[in-house]
């Protein structure tokens, strides 16, 4: 079943095509050619049962009455069913909340034994870890940190590339750029984790070998100014530039330059692309959030956008597409605006807005847990932790002096790395191990067939 | 134009049909509202509607928003593109949804495009609506207790082509996961019937079904 999932091209014509029926002699004993083994995970209880009930409903109408909700979760499972034609709407103004006036440490007693037994785990309020990172550039437009796949921390300080190696704690440089070109303006590792792009100054962008240090090229014409902001989806570098332009790039071919999205006219200070690789967010100094989608590619030279989201009122640079649910992408807005605002990319709805009282520089969802990191500047310079989607405040990290501009998450996902303006390169352990959020599962997962005594 | 015969049966306009469906829910929001302690007690005030006691809010946020609700309600009735209101209740400090009450409503599609009005006795229309609005007084009885304090919202399922103005948003279902349900007593204007269902959080108790 699981045979030679990765096979090298050249091997390819040696393995036999999928979802074709052959009768082959067993090769191990470990095949199985000749019995049905049915893939419990494989197989949607829900529906199975719902389509079983309904085939029987006419035999058990002599019985005794079905109970009412069995008859109630039929019909709702049945509506559930048609729902794509349907809109579902809110009112925008919600009602006043009551007045909490019951004592609150009562409520909250009460609320110690039916909650699920899953323990809170510590956070701890310091940086692990902190290093210098002198004459790093203060400038909130810029992108200067990336952690990479193979467990490699790059930062630009200046006009110099560093690589801090995270598994052993060694640095090395990588390339300082001519006086005229740099300082560096952007920094982004390539998904394969070897790669690294430099955006500059002077509207180039380098991509770099980081085994061999190594430049392998470099393009040009794509901007008129610094390149602000970078973005990989595989092999299309998306690089975000001062003119307000957004250039995708194929780094594989000569003219590299494959499609230019305009709609932005200012600086493009944030850009990613979505888990899917389907979707480019993209948050200007116009205070305008463009989604652009690529299935929506027109053959004229300009690509219109999918979305655009004008509900800030500051340049947004935070950009962060939700690991655990579709379509769900959360901005963060600058000094002016101060909020986080959560929508649905599908439909261009904003879902929830959130005043955080501070500019948000930075957004990163937790790939353990239902959380958000944000990134803040005046006063606190604190990156706060969020419970998603109530949106409860988890932890508030103090440390910074000045304004926290970058933000970068290991591989792992366990550790994220912060850098300001006060040159320091801290490490916080703010997303905990995985390890430990495995063993609360399982409670939560319905069990469909938890009624049945027998199976088959 | 009712004529005085044994069944008494009345004339039910789309818009006549469309204002009692729109009313009902307004009312039956306020009465969910009261029965599961969202708001407190004192804030209600009683009326009398449909030969009971009825408790409406008295706050004015909550009611300009009922009033907004209900009259885009009586709308979307009218053009047929409604297919059901859900009051949600969550917890005000997770926001976890915790109960569900779910109206759905089937049109009479002949009724929406011909304009064609229907028969039915006016007396016979309000006995099944108190009768609903009893149920939901006593659902109080097997709802699980909400100990903490709530709050609400109210989701309209409509039809994809239908004007949304710019003060409704697209949103969630906001579902319960594992629900218990109770199906409730429905009424029907001829025009437009209305199913009404409340799903609930299972209470950490019953851990069978």
């Amino acid at each position: 079943m699981d045979a030679g999932m990765s096979t090298p091209s050249y091997l390819k014509a040696q393995v036999r095509c999928p979802l074709q029926e052959h009768f082959l002699p067993r090769k191990s004993s470990k095949e199985n050619l000749d019995r049905f083994i049915p893939n419990r995970s494989a197989m949607d209880f829900d529906y199975a049962h719902y389509a079983l009930m309904e085939a029987r409903k006419g035999k058990d109408q002599s019985e005794t009455v079905s109970s009412p909700s069995k008859e109630a979760y039929r019909k709702q499972l049945a509506e559930t069913m048609n729902l794509n034609h349907t809109r579902i709407l809110a009112f925008r103004n919600k009602p006043q909340a009551p007045v909490d006036l019951r004592p609150t440490d009562h409520s909250a007693s009460l609320h110690q034994q039916p909650k699920s037994v899953k323990p809170r785990r510590y956070i701890p309020q310091t940086s692990e870890r902190t290093l210098d990172a002198p004459d790093i550039v203060d400038d909130f437009y810029l992108n200067l940190l990336d952690w990479g796949s193979a467990n490699v921390l790059a930062i630009a300080l200046d006009h110099t590339v560093y690589l801090w190696d995270a598994s052993t704690g060694s640095t090395s440089e990588l390339v300082t750029i001519d006086e005229e070109k740099g300082p560096v303006t952007s920094i982004n590792w390539a998904p394969d984790g070897r790669h690294v792009a430099v955006g500059l100054n002077n509207s180039e962008v380098q991509l770099w070998d980081s085994a061999s240090n190594r430049q392998l090229r470099t393009l040009n014409g794509c901007h008129q100014s610094r390149v602000g902001s970078l973005a990989w989806n595989n092999h299309i570098l998306t690089t975000g530039g001062m003119d307000g332009q957004i250039v995708n790039n194929d780094v594989r071919i000569r003219s590299h330059i494959v499609e230019t999205y305009r709609g932005h006219t200012q600086e493009v200070c944030g850009l990613k692309w979505s888990g899917s690789g389907q979707q480019l967010a993209s948050g200007g100094n116009d205070n305008v959030v463009h989604i652009w989608d690529r299935s929506v590619a027109s053959s004229n030279s300009t690509t219109q956008w999918l979305h655009r989201l004008e509900e800030h009122t500051s340049a947004v640079k935070a950009l962060a597409w939700c690991p655990f649910q579709a379509n769900l992408l959360a901005t963060g807005g600058g000094g002016g605006d101060r909020t986080i605002k959560f929508w649905n990319t599908h439909t261009g709805a904003c879902l929830n807005s959130v005043d955080t009282g501070s500019q948000v520089c930075s957004l990163l969802w937790s790939k353990n847990e239902r959380e958000l990191l944000s990134s803040h500047g005046f006063t606190q310079n604190q990156l706060t932790l969020w419970k998603y989607p109530s949106m409860v405040k988890m932890a508030e990290l103090t440390g910074h002096t000045s304004r926290v501009l970058y933000m970068a998450q290991s591989p792992d996902g366990c550790t994220v790395a912060s850098a300001a303006g006060d040159e320091t390169l801290r490490f916080w352990n703010v997303f905990g191990v995985p390890e430990t959020t495995k063993k609360a599962a399982p409670k939560t997962a319905p069990e469909p067939f938890s009624h049945v005594n027998r199976i088959r | 134009m009712a004529s005085k015969t044994a069944a008494a049966k009345d004339i039910i306009t789309l818009h006549g049909s469309a204002a009692i469906v729109s009313e009902f829910f307004c009312y039956a929001a306020n009465s969910i509202l009261y029965n599961r302690a969202v708001y407190p007690e004192e804030s209600f005030v009683k009326v009398k509607k449909y030969g009971l006691p009825m408790l409406l809010i008295e706050d004015e946020s909550v009611k300009s928003f009922m009033s907004n609700l209900t009259s885009q309600i009586s709308e979307w009735l009218e053009a047929g593109k409604l297919q059901r209101v859900v009051l949600v209740i969550m917890s005000k400090a997770t926001g976890e949804v915790l109960e569900r009450w779910n109206f759905r409503i089937e049109t009479d599609t002949e009724v929406v495009e011909k304009g064609v009005p229907r028969e039915k006795s006016d007396k016979e229309i309000m006995r099944e609506i108190q009768a609903i609005m009893r149920q939901v007084a006593s659902s109080v009885t097997y709802l699980p207790c909400l100990d903490e304090t709530c709050v609400f919202d109210v989701l309209a399922y409509t039809d994809t082509d239908v004007a949304v103005p710019f003060t409704w948003v697209d949103s969630d279902p906001k579902l319960i996961a594992n629900p218990q349900m109770v199906k409730l007593h429905g009424f029907d204007t001829k025009i437009h019937k209305v199913d009404t269902l409340v799903s609930y959080k299972n209470d950490e108790w019953d851990e069978e079904e």
